[in-house]
């Protein structure tokens, strides 16, 4: 065995863990820190596959951003644990049983007898001034320039949605209106005469 | 040696889980999500063993469009579920059949 | 010479045209004037076209005069074809149409009694019905002047509409719309067989004049069509029965004869014109026109005799127990028309078509002479309130005599001429069904004495009406009733014993009517017969005559000399008379099978198709099907994210399945 497959196994090993605790975790903050554990350890995998920039953009986009704001969400709802938890053991059995049976029809195909050293020999290790970024750039800002451009509008869309969907007016809130501040006029808006009783 | 289907099985295994978690979490959405998430890295991990394995970029800027779609997908998702909760005061699926034929 | 003939066809039509739209602005005068004078035009022009062929210096005219159409190599024309029998036929129409005319002017001088005060229909009726009559003049003339088939199938059209307008014509009695309505429907049965038969020729010659077609027949002898799946049928048969079907509802042959005696409800002059003189007869002058296809096919002449001689023999009977003098007259019609088809049936064609000629003239006398006493008799038509009415209407009376000698074949007289001929021949012929056609019109002579001199005893004869008011009023039609009778009356009497010779046997026919030497039954009466005084010898020697005699004779025990007999055999002879009374129950099957049946199958059709299999299952059985299966697909959409959730993996696991195995 050699030291590249042992950090594999090992960092496999967690990730199933992980990915267990996700799923059975009766707490979502403990499942969402698991699912960080999860994002770490495929990270490391990734670096193993010579990924090494989508490595740190798993850990930087999906730590840093997706997961602390899962963790932010799970935090700021007040959620009844024990309801969501109802029917956990009933549907354990049926949950076993259909993952399992997609395991295996999915390891009938990508086993190690369409899938080994055989058929996929491992290529032999990029030369150390092998700069990743630099090629995944080349390939996505030439070839890919449209598909990059239309993520980039879709997480627009998706910043706007996001927005737009949580965002609320309160009516104690205090804010400016600039059009309304803009078409003020000189007499009536700004000084308005009271008629009062005169005060003893 | 670390073969490809290394990869593809513990991706397997790994899409296998997030579908058990599906029918496991069923009520919680954001556990939900969260297996989602998952699925969505075992099938980037298939990806980026492919493109490991075949020297070729192109599967990798295939992850790098699924994170960003996934991304999105999460912000999206989560708006949903916090406007869903100041509505209705729970995120209980069982509740949430205002669709019901 | 084209323009002699326009003149001829169009005049009855400007003034049909004149009095039909102008009528009101005209007047009743000045109607009758346009139009008869239309048709007196016609009348002379027919005549002189004839007088023409008489004297051989007109030659055969056949053009066209507009082609309306060509539609796949199939000329569609207007044309006339004026040939010797063309010319007979127009005389006669327009003979006996002029003389209608002005008869019409007596008989209809009081129609606005006919009519309720407040009906718009009754407004200008006078002019309606010459307008009318003028119309049918010009579409009999349409049809018997035709060259082709389309136009032969127009005037054919054309003379039903107009029957069906003039039976009608008192539209405000329930009878007479019923009459005219069943008149249309019997016609239409009629027309369909028709249509099929020109279809038929227009199919298989590719063409609708009669020239052409008549010159490609003769190689389409012995063509076979496939008729009903399998069954081979000749295409000479087909085609001739298929017209003949035509002409059975034209001219009122058995079984499509019902709509006839109903249509006595008519005015008198119509059922003189049309339902006796001419248009019924329109079937006989087309089966001769089509004797060169017929000559083709021996079943379709067996069919044309039998359908013949059936009508003969059994309307005839009818005809003896009827007390409606119009219907009396009717009756006889219909056995005379069933004569001509059995002249027809036997190749004897020129004698069908005399037997037409000498027909119209004493039948449209005998009508016209009813309808004299009918006016005599302020519109009571039963012969039983009869009686003794020679003293009154002497004019009436002895062309009434004449008529009906004419009719039963009294020697000398022109019907003795035209019937000899046909039993003659039917009895020279050797075609399927000629026994039974000979049997059948020489019983059928006795008949039709018995019943013509029973009308004429009961009527004329005895003591009179027996209503004393009827008897007070009695007196003689005015002259322009008269004047017509005395006109039919002289060809009754004297057109056979004229043309007999040149008609039968000599060559006027010539070309026109076309007989195989081996039908010629004419010809081998021709052998025995030289001159008209040679028939009337030969007549005497023949069964017929005496026959005739012999029914004169009873009629005159049974009606006059002892009128208590007629009631001992009507009650000894109860079934028969119950038979012929209800006349065969032809009307009472028809209204069962026909009305009945579809009145059934519309009601069928109603309920079953349309309320149940439509409305129940079609239209509301699908939405309640879409509505429960959406009923029940809507409980799928549980609206449950996880229900969703699971149905996908299912479904990924079904293609991952698939995938594995395949």
């Amino acid at each position: 065995m050699t030291f590249e497959l042992f950090v594999f196994y090992v960092f496999a090993a967690i990730l199933v863990f992980a990915a267990t605790m996700v799923i059975t975790r009766k707490n979502p903050v403990h499942s969402a820190l698991f699912l960080v554990l999860a994002f770490f350890t495929s990270a490391g995998i990734w670096l193993l596959a010579e990924a090494e920039f989508l490595a740190i953009v798993l850990v930087l986009v999906y730590v840093g951003a997706v997961m602390v704001l899962f963790l932010f969400v799970v935090m700021m709802l007040d959620i009844d644990i024990a309801t969501m938890r109802a029917g956990f053991v009933k549907n354990l059995p049926l949950a076993i049983l259909i993952a399992v049976a997609m395991l295996v029809e999915i390891f009938l195909v990508v086993g190690s007898g369409n899938f080994g050293l055989d058929q996929f020999a491992a290529p032999s290790p990029l030369p150390s001034d092998y700069n990743n970024t630099a090629s995944l750039g080349s390939v996505l800002y030439t070839e890919y320039m449209y598909p990059f451009e239309i993520a980039a509008v879709i997480l627009l869309v998706a910043i706007i949605a996001a927005i737009g969907l949580t965002m609320r007016k309160r009516p104690e809130t205090k804010y400016q209106d600039p059009s309304k501040q803009v078409r003020v006029k000189k007499g009536d808006d700004r000084i308005s005469v009271l008629k009062m009783d005169a005060e003893d | 040696m670390l073969a490809l289907t290394d990869f593809l099985m513990l991706g397997a295994i790994l899409f296998s889980l997030s579908v058990a978690g599906i029918f496991l979490n069923r009520k919680n959405v954001i556990i939900l999500l969260m297996c989602i998430e998952l699925m969505l890295l075992a099938v980037n991990i298939n990806f980026v063993a492919f493109s490991h394995y075949h020297g070729d970029a192109v599967g990798q800027v295939f992850v790098f469009f699924i994170l960003t779609v996934a991304a999105a997908e999460a912000a999206i998702g989560l708006a949903i579920l916090v406007v869903l909760f100041r509505n209705r005061r729970t995120i209980n699926v069982e509740d949430l059949d205002a669709l019901k034929g | 010479m084209e323009i002699l003939y326009l003149i001829i066809v169009l005049a009855p039509l400007l003034g049909a045209i004149v009095a039909g739209f102008w009528g009101a602005k005209i007047g009743r005068a000045g109607a009758h004037w346009v139009t008869s004078s239309g048709v007196g035009i016609s009348a002379l022009l027919s005549i002189y076209v004839l007088s023409g062929f008489i004297s051989g210096s007109r030659e055969l005219f056949n053009g066209t005069v507009y082609t309306w159409m060509v539609s796949d190599g199939l000329n569609m024309e207007v044309g006339f074809l004026v040939d010797r029998l063309t010319a007979v036929m127009m005389s006669v129409v327009t003979f006996v149409s002029f003389c209608i005319h002005i008869y019409t002017i007596g008989y209809m001088a009081h129609d606005e009694e006919n009519w309720p005060s407040d009906s718009l229909a009754g407004h200008n009726s006078y002019q309606r019905f010459f307008s009318y009559i003028s119309l049918f003049t010009f579409s009999m003339l349409m049809l018997v002047m035709s060259n082709n088939f389309l136009q032969l199938f127009f005037g054919w059209e054309a003379v039903g509409l107009v029957s069906y307008l003039l039976i009608g014509f008192w539209s405000v009695r329930p009878t007479a719309i019923f009459a005219n309505l069943k008149a249309f429907l019997v016609n239409r049965v009629g027309d369909f067989g028709f249509v099929l038969g020109i279809a038929a020729i227009a199919l298989y010659t590719g063409s609708l004049d009669y020239a052409e077609v008549f010159s490609r027949i003769p190689g389409l002898a012995d063509t076979q069509i496939q008729v009903f799946g399998n069954t081979s049928w000749s295409l000479t048969s087909v085609i001739g029965i298929l017209l003949f079907i035509g002409a059975m509802g034209k001219s009122a042959q058995v079984p499509l004869h019902v709509w006839l005696p109903d249509s006595m409800e008519g005015p008198t002059p119509i059922s003189a014109l049309i339902h006796a003189a001419t248009m019924v007869t329109a079937g006989v002058f087309m089966v001769a026109r089509m004797s060169p296809i017929y000559e083709f096919s021996e079943t379709a002449l067996s069919f044309v005799l039998v359908i013949g001689a059936t009508t003969a023999f059994f309307t005839g009977l009818i005809g003896v127990v009827q007390n409606d003098i119009k219907r009396v007259v009717a009756y006889s019609t219909l056995s005379q028309l069933g004569y001509m088809m059995v002249a027809l049936g036997v190749s004897a064609y020129a004698a069908g078509i005399f037997h037409l000629m000498t027909h119209a003239f004493f039948k449209a006398l005998l009508f016209l002479a009813a309808g004299s006493v009918i006016i005599g008799m302020h519109h009571d038509q039963d012969i039983r309130n009869m009686g003794g009415v020679r003293k009154y209407m002497p004019w009436t009376y002895w062309t009434s005599l004449i008529g009906s000698l004419a009719l039963i074949g009294f020697p000398g007289f022109s019907g003795f001429f035209s019937k000899d001929a046909i039993i003659e021949a039917v009895h020279h012929s050797h075609i399927a069904g000629s026994g039974y056609a000979y049997a059948a019109v020489l019983v059928g002579v006795f008949i039709t004495a018995l019943y013509s001199f029973r009308m004429f005893f009961l009527v004329f004869h005895g003591e009179g009406p027996r209503d004393s008011h009827a008897k007070h009023h009695l007196k003689e039609s005015p002259k322009v009733v008269t004047v017509p009778l005395v006109l039919l009356a002289i060809p009754s009497v004297g057109i056979g014993y004229l043309t007999m010779d040149t008609m039968l046997f000599g060559e006027w026919f010539d070309n026109v009517l076309f007989v195989l030497p081996q039908h010629d039954t004419l010809a081998e009466l021709g052998e025995h017969v030289h001159g008209p005084n040679s028939m009337i010898m030969h007549g005497l020697m023949g069964p017929a005559l005496y026959l005739a005699l012999a029914g004169l004779v009873v009629a005159w025990v049974i009606y006059t000399k002892k009128p208590g007999i007629a009631e001992i055999i009507k009650t000894r002879l109860e079934p028969l008379y119950r038979t012929l009374d209800k006349k065969y129950w032809f009307d009472e099957a028809y209204q069962f099978l026909f009305a009945g049946g579809s009145r059934g199958l519309g009601n069928a059709l109603w309920s079953k198709g349309d309320r149940f299999i439509i409305d129940t299952v079609i239209i509301n059985g699908s939405a309640r099907t879409v509505g429960r299966i959406a009923d029940w697909a809507r409980t799928v959409q549980t609206g449950y994210l996880f229900h969703y959730a699971i149905a996908m993996i299912l479904g990924l696991l079904l293609l991952l399945t698939w995938f594995v195995i395949a």
